[in-house]
């Protein structure tokens, strides 16, 4: 449960201040499957920063899970995004030294899980995703598509409550494309939220709410 | 996180970048190899002295005229003059002292010798007969010095090797008469041993008489009086019996200067120890240059993996975990290159003992242990600010890192 109320996102930029997020609010239930749209520079990524914890805003209250997160130290945040946070980036973001299940790994490595649950659990995400058969395969020997499901198996191996897409189609052909946002809406209806930032209307309007951004204010809500 | 994976994982990091990592190694080693080197040459030297003068025996005491004060040395202890010469008396009286078991009086200087046209300058030695087992030496031809009175001059004298061959090339010099500066001396004996002895490398030594050298250079006076006493316990006994002796017999005037083996032993060991720290420490900074390489190949390291520490971030790394992975990193290179310098050191140590058998080149245990700290040390100071700088990278800025 995601609960926003009125949260300022302020830059200062030279002497000048930049509003990128003014008075959002917005409330994401578990389960939901929202789309943020809008032009550049709209702040959907800031606000999708925010909601994954990564910024903090200049003013607003945010609760996650009932908690109010706005106070909590880096340390906790980081422990906070660890287990309730899925990242998707446009880019992947694998680490090009490791295989396929090795950056799987990495959330639980980092949580300092047992490293045979850890090799259970990276396995069990791979071929649910139907790449296990790459299990061992560096980045750089994997097509786009076949790089953002290592991504999103990272994503979720962890078990987060919501997965934060930015732009995951962005770097993908139409035919991987679709398979990746397929996998989303399957994880979805297995009742991880899913919020989904993108350029891309076809992909937006394919979620449940869409949510349209103008110049760091949420236009339209539906 | 566990110790095992932030390994793993920082060897990953290291194990891309081959060549980055190989020149870190190399200079952490160099570095390591120097400590261990230097030290090990410095340890030789101060051994190596040590031993030679083990080999001269520690019972001995050297009596040389004039006083050296405690501030300062009245010239007179280089000159080898001073008011009250010691003479062949005062070295006879010596030989009542109870502990002493043989003296030898000397005489130095230089002259030239001859031999049927072929001429040299050379040191002449003016001693008694008990110089021999005094020193050790042993005759590779004929006798040593006749045991007459000191007083007594006899036209004899021995030679070194070096003397033989320059001047007597394939005749067996025993026998044959010397000529040193206008007198004639016949050759009765050739020292076989090797070294050096009072500054003086005894093959290039011609020895005479104590009484025959001085009269050769004219002059009634001792260079030195060499005393042993039975055991080392009694040597102290033998020091204070000998300043009493000449005391009285210089009219109250106490005008020598008395050296152990172990006072020049000591000394010896304070001054090459000395030098063996001061060269470890020289090597030393050889460590610290590598540390700085060490700080900007993590520096360098850290603005090439951004991304990957935003990515650490976002899932869910702590700064503090951040701080361990690149302090792992970087102690990590330091502790290899400080294990391969370990190794290369103690090869090339080998390799000086093999090549100079004489020369005792090994480190000691304080250098090896002290050199793999300073080194891990090194990483740890020298990698906690690109760490710390690592840690606190704001996360989108650096997933957007490209």
């Amino acid at each position: 449960m995601i609960e926003l109320k009125g949260i300022d996102r302020e830059f200062i930029v030279g002497d000048q201040t930049v509003h990128a997020l003014q008075d959002v609010s917005l409330t994401v239930a578990p389960g939901d499957y929202l789309s943020i749209m809008g032009p550049s520079g709209s702040g959907k990524s800031t606000l999708l920063n925010v909601i994954g914890l990564l910024d903090r805003p200049t003013r607003g209250a945010y609760k996650l899970d009932n908690q109010e997160v706005t106070a909590l130290s880096d340390d906790e945040l980081a422990s906070t995004r660890q287990t309730k946070i899925g990242f998707i980036f446009q880019f992947f973001q694998l680490l090009p030294r490791l295989t396929a299940i090795e950056n799987v790994e990495l959330p639980m490595l980092l949580a300092g899980m047992d490293p045979r649950e850890r090799s259970q659990r990276a396995r069990a995400v791979l071929e649910s995703l139907a790449i296990l058969d790459r299990a061992s395969h560096r980045p750089d020997q994997l097509s786009g598509g076949q790089q953002q499901r290592v991504a999103i198996a990272r994503a979720t191996v962890m078990r987060p409550s919501v997965i934060l897409a930015d732009e995951p189609t962005g770097n993908l052909d139409r035919h991987s494309s679709g398979e990746v946002v397929a996998i989303l809406e399957q994880l979805n209806q297995q009742g991880m939220s899913l919020i989904v930032v993108t350029h891309d209307p076809e992909i937006g309007r394919r979620a449940v709410r869409q949510i349209r951004m103008v110049d760091g204010r949420i236009e339209q809500d539906s | 996180m566990r110790a095992f994976d932030v390994l793993y994982y920082t060897w990953s990091a290291l194990s891309r970048h081959r060549l980055r990592t190989l020149l870190m190694l190399v200079a952490m080693m160099i570095g390591v190899a120097a400590i261990i080197v230097l030290t090990a040459l410095g340890e030789g030297a101060r051994r190596y002295v040590i031993n030679e003068f083990a080999s001269l025996g520690t019972n001995l005491v050297i009596v040389l005229p004039g006083k050296s004060e405690t501030r300062g040395h009245s010239p007179s202890v280089f000159v080898g003059e001073t008011p009250r010469d010691l003479t062949n008396d005062d070295a006879v009286t010596l030989l009542r002292i109870p502990g002493v078991k043989r003296i030898a009086p000397l005489v130095v200087g230089s002259a030239t010798v001859s031999w049927e046209g072929v001429e040299r300058e050379s040191p002449i030695l003016g001693s008694s007969s008990s110089l021999l087992q005094l020193r050790h030496w042993k005759l590779a031809a004929g006798h040593f010095l006749p045991d007459v009175d000191f007083d007594q001059a006899a036209p004899v004298c021995v030679i070194g090797n070096t003397i033989k061959r320059e001047l007597f090339g394939a005749t067996n010099p025993v026998g044959q008469w010397l000529r040193i500066g206008d007198r004639r001396f016949r050759v009765i004996g050739v020292i076989a041993s090797e070294g050096r002895s009072i500054g003086m490398d005894v093959q290039d030594l011609v020895i005479t008489p104590v009484a025959s050298a001085q009269a050769i250079f004219n002059t009634p006076s001792l260079f030195r009086i060499l005393v042993e006493a039975k055991t080392r316990d009694v040597v102290p006994f033998v020091i204070d019996e000998i300043t009493d002796l000449i005391k009285r017999r210089h009219q109250g005037e106490e005008d020598i200067t008395i050296i152990t083996q172990d006072a020049i032993l000591s000394t010896f060991d304070k001054i090459l120890s000395a030098l063996t720290y001061a060269v470890a420490g020289i090597a030393a900074i050889s460590l610290a240059v590598a540390g700085i390489l060490i700080m900007n190949i993590m520096l360098v390291s850290i603005a090439q993996r951004t991304a990957e520490i935003g990515l650490l971030k976002a899932l869910g790394a702590s700064q503090h975990k951040i701080v361990v992975l690149f302090l792992t990193e970087a102690t990590l290179l330091a502790s290899l290159g400080a294990l391969s310098g370990l190794l290369l050191g103690v090869l090339a140590n080998t390799v000086i003992r093999h090549v100079y058998p004489a020369f005792p080149a090994s480190a000691p245990l304080w250098a090896m242990i002290g050199a793999a700290g300073i080194a891990m040390l090194t990483g740890l100071i020298f990698g906690a600010m690109p760490a710390r700088r690592a840690a606190q990278l704001n996360p989108i800025e650096a997933l957007a890192h490209k």
